[in-house]
């Protein structure tokens, strides 16, 4: 699965994009976010908040409760700010 | 069904060949409306935004509240034009640019389509100022509000 990261969800991280291999039991958004707070300090620090991360899956807006079956490209951000 | 036109760009943009393109050589169009978003100094504290996006999203997202709009109004024509990269004050951010034969649908579609940008479209804004301070710009309550109003009955 790709993870990809903007803004300061990015920043935090360290990175822009990852390729993962999550464990069986991550099965939702929600469940990914915890798994990838055990990976590091960097990890906890951008996504500890989860009230404050927004999500799209394969380019869809999608809710934290959303499957991640069949998904191949998991977008991490924080609330947006165009227009 | 309107004809779309969305871009998401890098270069400056330009409202009076926007209108041009959509009204040129037409007679069936009565009205049209623009929005322009203007990138602001801050009493001067700002040197520039920079704006970051989603690039394999932004543009698909961009042309689904285009086509949201088109299907709940009357509309001919819609242009939605978003930049993204360094803007500075006084530079336009975003552009709409809706036709109608009638005012009520390009008015109320370009509001509808700038409330959802604000909140759909993944964009991020990023503070310069001239201190040499940077920081991201906080999404506002008042923009969820904006757009939450479209889903309340008429």
């Amino acid at each position: 699965m790709k993870l990809v990261y903007f803004a300061w969800v990015r920043e935090r991280i360290g990175m822009a994009e990852e390729t993962v291999e999550p464990p069986r039991n991550v099965e939702t958004v929600q469940d990914l976010l915890g798994w990838l707070r055990t990976r590091g300090d960097a990890y906890d620090f951008a996504l500890g908040e989860s009230a404050a991360i927004r999500v799209a899956l394969d380019h869809d807006h999608a809710d934290h409760d959303a499957s991640l079956s069949g998904v191949r490209e998991v977008a991490l951000f924080p609330p947006m700010t165009g227009g | 069904m309107a004809n779309v036109r969305v871009a998401i760009v890098a270069e400056p943009l330009d409202i009076t060949s926007e209108i041009e393109r959509v009204t040129a050589g037409r007679g069936d169009i009565g009205a049209v409306v623009t929005f322009t978003g203007l990138c602001r100094d801050e009493d001067g504290r700002l040197e520039a935004l920079e704006l970051e996006h989603y690039p394999g999203m932004a543009e698909n997202e961009v042309r689904r509240i285009a086509e949201q709009a088109a299907g709940r109004w009357e509309i001919s024509d819609i242009t939605i034009l978003h930049r993204h990269g360094k803007v500075r004050p006084g530079e336009t951010i975003v552009l709409v640019v809706t036709a109608s034969k009638h005012r009520h649908a390009a008015f109320e579609s370009a509001e509808f389509v700038m409330d959802f940008l604000k909140t759909h479209a993944p964009f991020w804004k990023k503070e310069h100022t001239a201190a040499g301070a940077v920081s991201w710009v906080s999404a506002r309550q008042s923009d969820d509000d904006a757009e939450e109003r479209w889903n309340a009955p008429d």
